[in-house]
């Protein structure tokens, strides 16, 4: 297998700005060279479903645009001028300075930089996330890291019924808002507190400083964010549930919601009240389109192919083959996971459900990628879920196409969510309008 | 290969306008309940009775039938002579329309449907002005090569003269316009309506023969993708797929043909006779091509008719070995399976064969209607016999989908898998937590590739059928528990 | 000193070789006299916010060359906007007729491992994947951060692979840190092309002209036509073997010399291919100059007359109704340099004011050295003098140089700027095509979209209505220099 990468799906960890873009008022100092934050606001917000600037992100974001004369005399006096001035110019509650390449290749001291401003009661955290270190999905666990170990402090006592999420990834995640809202919504269903983190209307930086109070911690994702929550673990004894199907749809959202009931020690009555509205709302509209699925299938498609993350590839898979009883082809997992939890995942696919299994291939190499499904044959066309890069590797292979991961270049995306009850279908009107739109 | 043939006035046949509706010409039914052998019999020995449903659900009428295979024909516009709401199953049209271009990689336009949109002012005043505007419009926008008017109930009624309409104008552009007496309240079977298309195509468009072109065979189909090359061309046949995605000038010469075969003989009864009676173009009679045996003998019947006997036997016996070794694994596959159809006859029969053929158990199967002949007249036709000589006593009934029948038989029967072939007819099913199975391309079945392709996809389906699991447990069928105690066809009266 | 070391596979940046700065506020006249007396000193600032790097710009030209494939040496995270590159080439392709399909882009992608123990095995493996899947008939090898830093030796490895693939493999050292002027990407990537793509003529075609342009719209052909000209748009959409040829044209000119300083002297330095040396064709002045000088350099006089006349009298009516309506309306342009030259003659002859502007670097002079290009000088003269700043893509300056100046309308080019104006409620619009307010045509399509954009500006009222800005009060009550350090 080549190390070459051909149409990217993920970038490095100096994308954990975005995340930091997410957190209500926080501001991300980028000290690395000029077109390093640019470019990931590009692949990341803007070139993935339109995303913007939002409140500081963009051309907004304070950084040093490390030149020759940084390279080669160090970085740190730029540094410190760029801090002072994000302080008096920039409106904001956290500053999160975050290095790329060049400050770490040139061993700038970004950490004892930081440090002092927080000794001065500057609320400004560090986080190495020089590009060569990793991917913005570890980008994304630095920048939680940073703020949890050099800022957060511990509780005085747990608020019982409080609970910190961890979930998809800001701006990777193209529909991370709409996601982030869902689950916050059925999690308040329960009658939990949700402290969602991220996005609008999220709290800021009181809400992570509230994070040590929670009584447990979610992580609801495959793999990214689980050594938050160690962290979290470790720094305030917060015990984790950790739950690795992103829940699409009523069969997985209810699973979702019973395992989250339970660690909560919630009344499994409560609980069950909830779920059964829900899914009474869910399968009524099911139902209303039922007609649809079972007579208009001319070939509709029976097979799908994911081409996205662990997030999307494992959750939509589980979707539609207990949901829709449709077949898994090949599913391509992006997002490069720790070899840790390769194979818990080549587990969740080989029992999607009774019966039904899905061979998976770990790469994030669009030209691997498509060699692989041209010389697949397929008797009737497939349903590729993926990203724009594969439009025209899916009209190759005589199939469907519908853009659901990053870059999304092809739809505007607002707060549309795919988790949960509502979430399940809207993603079944969103295949479904992509395969009729050919017509 | 072609041979000229001298043209003789007498070869111009000219019939009368409209078509006798199924119920009189060919002793049609849409009320039954009993077993495929007693039916079979009756039907032979002309003793076949309607019976008739004092309480029925919402049916389909021939306009929609004739409309849908005329809106398909390329080059030419239907001009519904109706009130709006018959245009209600447009937008279908137009989406079976594009679709089917799309497969056959034309180009995607819209179809070309007019209604002239009869208001309570015509079905006084009458709307014969309307109708000659209708058809100018659509000959200045379209230019098309010809036009079909569809009747309606309304038009029907009102006891519009749409004859000499359509002759005026006719005469002034110069292009066939054919009425289509398809009043939906004239006939309780549907199958009317495609009878009364090719009705309007033998009489205004099929021309006689001025050569022949003995390797094309005309096959009347639906708007199945084209499996019949599979079959023909090893034969050195060649199939010309009609009416759907034709254009009006190849209509024109269906009458050179070698033969005419049907995907469904409930389909082509009437334009499969008449071309043979009108233009001398044999009618392959057998069943359709489905399952093993039908295959074979329809396959010996066009080679004895098209001089291919010495190649044929070859043919069988490769595709037969051909197909072995999957056909066996979905017949272990599917050992033990009790499955129910409920299709239109002819096309229903041939799934059954398929079914049987794969290795399932028939418990039981319900039609849209039965026609106690077809109009070639010959019992060797009979689908339902030859899809029933093993199974003859299984639960057989006819409706014209009701579903609440068809629900309450299935209740009791309990398959484990249903094959369905009308819209709206699955969901019934599914809500029962039976996997239900449209198979919507008609001709995935053709042959004997077509078996397993049929079984393929059925198996897929079969596997996992989350959505009839999901729905039998969120759903509620609407009827009430009183009802599902009853008999099912309790509702069917006596004899009439 | 030649202007082009084709024994050199790297050049100077913009500031080494030009002079270039990013820092200045004052007015349009000052700012052209300080460059024209060797007078220009750039300025730091303290507090900055993020800008656009070389890599950016290499990159997303040469990507653009239809038969071409980039390898970016970098770690992952520089291939970051391939997507933004990937969209443009697409979009472009679909307005030029030809099928689209995705650019021929890979990442080398380094990791930590290879910043220790060095990445050149990946370049190679990188470069053979290219070749397999692309079939390109050359291939550019672009430099980052991280491999300029660790010292990674791209063109060794360039020169052995395009001796082993035997198609051009050019090293193009556009590593962001370079240079504070991100054009230097331009200037890098135009000397790849020169060092390896084009070849000596091997007969001249007069007729053809050589012009240097973004990836907008063409609108050149048709002009071109008219004068007995055939328009060779480079290098966006064009093909190596066409590049190959560019020494063999009549002339070469240039929408903006910001983008093609370097490419059209280099022509005219290495080929005798006569650049044509004129200001931008913005605006009518500009537009009747720039065909005039083309009209000299390729002995089309006579044409080029009839066509201005023409022009102009088929404008003229429209003209002056925009003109009507836009009158007293002031506008703000922010954009590149010349370009942004270029939107501020358009403005001017549109009848609106230019209540002040912000380009994002300045070149005291191009590489021709010829005031005849000044395009700065040219609006000046030609419609007086007004406010500017230079900044690179400072958003807080901009943002305060405009709640300082009401702009009526704000005009912009670079991708996440426009967002600033509308969030101020200022009626705003991104000039993603560059040719749009070109020649005469342009003119008027220009004039609409203002009108348009200041007729109904609810969206943008209902915006700043509704967003916070980022900046503490304190800094939007100061001017727009409070972090411009001392001149250097």
């Amino acid at each position: 297998m080549s190390t070459t990468v051909e149409q990217p799906r993920q970038f490095c960890t100096l994308g954990g700005q975005q995340s930091v873009v997410a957190i209500e008022r926080a501001i991300p100092i980028v000290h690395g060279g000029p077109g390093c934050s640019n470019k990931l606001f590009s692949g990341m917000a803007f070139f993935n479903g339109f995303q913007g600037s939002g409140y500081a992100g963009g051309n907004a974001v304070p950084g040093t645009n490390s030149c020759e004369k940084e390279i080669v005399f160090g970085g740190e006096t730029r540094l410190r001028e760029v801090i002072d001035g994000a302080l008096k110019v920039m409106d904001g509650d956290l500053f999160v300075v975050l290095t790329g390449c060049t400050a770490d290749l040139v061993g700038d001291d970004t950490a004892t930089v930081v440090s002092e401003y927080r000794e001065r009661g500057v609320p400004i955290v560090h986080a190495s996330t020089g590009g060569f270190k990793g991917n913005n999905y570890r980008g994304h666990e630095l920048v939680a890291e940073a703020i949890i170990d050099q800022y957060l402090q511990p509780a005085p006592k747990v608020i019982p019924n409080l609970v910190n999420v961890w979930s998809v990834l800001p701006y990777q995640d193209t529909f991370w808002a709409g996601n982030l809202q869902a689950i916050r919504q059925l999690l308040e269903g329960l009658g939990l507190q949700v402290n969602i983190l991220f996005g609008h209307d999220s709290g800021g930086i009181e809400a992570w400083k509230k994070i040590p109070a929670a009584a447990f911690n979610i992580v609801l994702s495959p793999w990214t964010g689980v050594s938050i929550a160690e962290k979290l673990e470790q720094r305030f004894g917060t015990p984790y549930l950790h739950y690795p199907v992103l829940p699409i749809g009523a069969v997985e959202t209810s699973r979702f919601l019973r395992s989250a009931g339970e660690f909560a020690h919630l009344q499994s009555t409560q609980v069950e009240r909830y779920i059964e509205k829900q899914e009474a709302y869910f399968y009524h509209y099911l139902d209303r389109s039922a007609d649809f699925f079972m007579e208009m299938r001319w070939d509709l498609p029976a097979q799908f192919i994911n081409i996205s993350d662990s997030f999307y590839s494992l959750g939509i898979s589980r979707f539609l083959v207990n949901e829709l009883g449709l077949k898994p082809g090949r599913q391509f997992i992006t997002d490069n996971p720790p070899e840790i939890f390769l194979d818990g995942l080549v587990n969740q696919f080989a029992t999607l459900a009774d019966k039904v299994s899905a061979k998976v291939t770990f790469t994030h190499d669009g030209g691997e990628i498509a060699k692989t499904l041209r010389s697949e044959v397929f008797d009737q066309p497939p349903l590729v879920i993926g990203t724009s890069w594969d439009r025209d590797l899916a009209k190759q292979i005589g199939g469907y196409h519908l853009s659901i991961a990053l870059p999304i270049t092809d739809r505007l995306v607002l707060d549309r969510a795919y988790v949960g009850y509502a979430g399940g279908l809207r993603l079944v009107e969103d295949i479904y309008g992509a395969v009729l739109g050919t017509y | 290969m072609t041979t000229e043939i001298q043209v003789t006035p007498k070869s111009v046949v000219r019939q009368e306008p409209g078509v006798t509706i199924r119920e009189r010409r060919l002793g049609s039914i849409t009320g039954y309940s009993g077993t495929p052998d007693e039916l079979v019999k009756i039907s032979l020995a002309g003793q076949l009775v309607e019976r008739e449903r004092s309480f029925t659900q919402a049916g389909t009428c021939s306009s929609f039938c004739a409309t849908l295979q005329l809106s398909l024909i390329q080059d030419a516009v239907v001009i519904n002579h109706a009130p709006a709401g018959c245009s209600g199953d447009f937008p279908m049209f137009n989406l079976y329309n594009r679709y089917g271009q799309g497969k056959r990689k034309l180009d995607q336009t819209s179809a070309r449907l007019i209604t002239t949109n009869l208001n309570e002012h015509d079905t006084i005043f009458g709307a014969t002005g309307k109708l000659l505007e209708a058809i100018h419009k659509a000959y200045s926008t379209y230019h098309p090569r010809a036009i079909f008017v569809t009747a309606s109930c309304t038009s029907g009624i009102i006891g519009e003269d749409l004859e000499s309409t359509l002759d005026e104008a006719e005469e002034e552009l110069g292009i066939p316009i054919a009425s289509v007496s398809c009043e939906g309240f004239r006939s309780q079977v549907w199958a009317t309506g495609w009878d009364a298309a090719y009705s309007a195509i033998l009489r205004k468009i099929v021309r006689p023969a001025k050569i022949r072109r003995p390797e094309s065979i005309n096959i009347i189909t639906f708007i199945g993708e084209d499996y019949f090359s599979e079959l023909l061309r090893p034969l050195g046949l060649v199939p010309d797929l009609i009416v759907p995605f034709t254009k009006i000038e190849q209509l024109e010469t269906v009458s050179e043909a070698g033969a005419t075969a049907q995907m469904c003989s409930t389909l082509g009864t009437y334009f499969a006779a008449g071309l043979e009676k009108q233009y001398g173009v044999p009618e392959i009679k057998s069943p359709p091509p489905y399952g093993l045996t039908g295959t074979d003998m329809w396959l010996r019947e066009l080679a004895h008719i098209t001089g291919k006997d010495d190649i044929v036997e070859q043919f069988i016996a490769a595709e037969r070995n051909a197909i072995e070794p999957e056909l066996e694994k979905l017949k272990k596959r599917f050992a033990g399976v009790k499955a129910f159809v409920a299709a239109g006859p002819s096309h229903g029969h041939s799934s059954m064969e398929i079914l049987q053929d794969l290795g399932m158990e028939l418990v039981g199967s319900c039609m849209f209607h039965h026609d106690a002949k077809l109009d070639h007249g010959d019992p060797a036709g009979d689908t339902l016999r030859a899809a029933t000589t093993g199974s003859g006593r299984m639960t057989y009934s006819v409706c014209n989908k009701q579903s609440f029948e068809l629900v309450n038989l299935l209740r009791r029967l309990k398959p484990d898998l249903v094959i369905v072939r009308h819209p709206s007819l699955a969901v019934s099913v599914a809500k029962l937590g039976i996997p239900a199975c449209f198979v919507d391309d008609e001709h995935l079945g053709l042959g004997y590739r077509g078996l397993i392709r049929y079984g393929k996809k059925i198996a897929d389906w079969f596997r996992n059928p989350a959505i009839e699991r999901n729905l039998s447990r969120h759903s509620a069928l609407p009827y009430t528990r009183w009802w599902l105690e009853q008999q099912p066809f309790s509702m069917l009266g006596g004899e009439v | 000193m030649a202007l082009v070391n084709l024994a050199n596979s790297n050049i100077q940046t913009r500031e080494q070789r030009l002079g270039s700065i990013i820092a200045y506020e004052g007015t349009a006249a000052d700012l052209g006299q300080r460059s024209r007396e060797g007078r220009l000193h750039d300025r730091t600032r303290s507090f900055t916010q993020v800008s656009s790097c070389a890599s950016d710009c290499s990159i997303c030209l040469l990507s653009l060359i239809q038969d071409a494939a980039v390898v970016n040496h970098a770690p992952l995270g520089c291939a970051a906007d391939f997507s933004m590159f990937n969209l443009t080439n697409r979009y472009g392709q679909f307005k030029r007729g030809i099928t689209p399909a995705n650019a021929h882009l890979v990442s080398s992608n380094l990791t930590e491992t290879d910043t220790i123990f060095g990445g050149i095995a990946k370049l190679e493996q990188a470069v053979r994947d290219a070749r397999e899947r692309f079939n390109p008939k050359a291939i550019f090898v672009t430099a980052s951060c991280a491999s300029a830093i660790t010292g990674e030796d791209i063109d060794a490895a360039s020169d052995a692979l395009e001796i082993e693939l035997g198609i051009p493999v050019v090293a193009v050292h556009c590593e962001g840190f370079r240079s504070k002027v991100w054009t230097t990407g331009f200037d890098v990537a135009y000397h790849a092309i020169l060092r390896k793509i084009v070849k000596p003529p091997q007969t001249k075609h007069p007729e053809i002209v050589n012009i240097i342009t973004f990836w907008g719209d063409d609108v050149f052909t048709e002009l071109f036509s008219r004068l007995g000209l055939v328009a060779n748009l480079i290098v966006p959409f064009a093909n190596i073997e066409r590049i190959s040829r560019l020494s063999e044209s009549g002339a070469t000119v240039q929408m903006c010399s910001t983008l093609g300083t370097y490419l059209a002297a280099g022509l005219e330095s290495l080929y005798g291919v006569p650049e044509v040396k004129a200001p931008p064709p913005y605006g009518l002045a500009g537009t009747d100059a720039w065909l005039r000088a083309l009209g000299r350099v390729t002995h089309k006089e006579t044409e080029v007359e009839e066509l201005i006349a023409s022009e102009h009298e088929a404008i003229a009516p429209e003209l002056a109704e925009l003109r009507k309506e836009l009158k007293d309306l002031t506008g703000y342009v922010a954009a590149g340099s010349v370009h942004g030259h270029s939107l501020a003659s358009v403005l001017r002859e549109l009848g609106l004011n230019v209540a002040g502007s912000c380009f994002w670097h300045h070149d005291p002079k191009f590489d021709n050295q010829d005031p005849a290009a000044d395009s700065l000088q040219h609006v000046v003269k030609t419609y007086g003098d007004f406010p500017v700043s230079i900044c690179n893509k400072q958003s807080y300056e901009v943002v305060n140089q405009l709640r300082r100046f009401k702009p009526d309308v704000f005009i912009v080019r670079h991708p996440g700027m426009a967002v600033w104006g509308g969030k101020l409620g200022i009626p705003t619009f991104l000039v993603e095509d560059e040719h749009f307010g070109l020649a005469y045509r342009g003119l008027l399509r220009f004039g609409h979209k203002i009108a348009d954009a200041v007729n109904n500006p609810s969206f943008y009222q209902h915006l700043a209505k509704h967003t916070r800005l980022p900046y503490t009060d304190w800094w939007l009550r100061q001017g727009s220099t409070a972090f411009l350090g001392a001149e250097e």
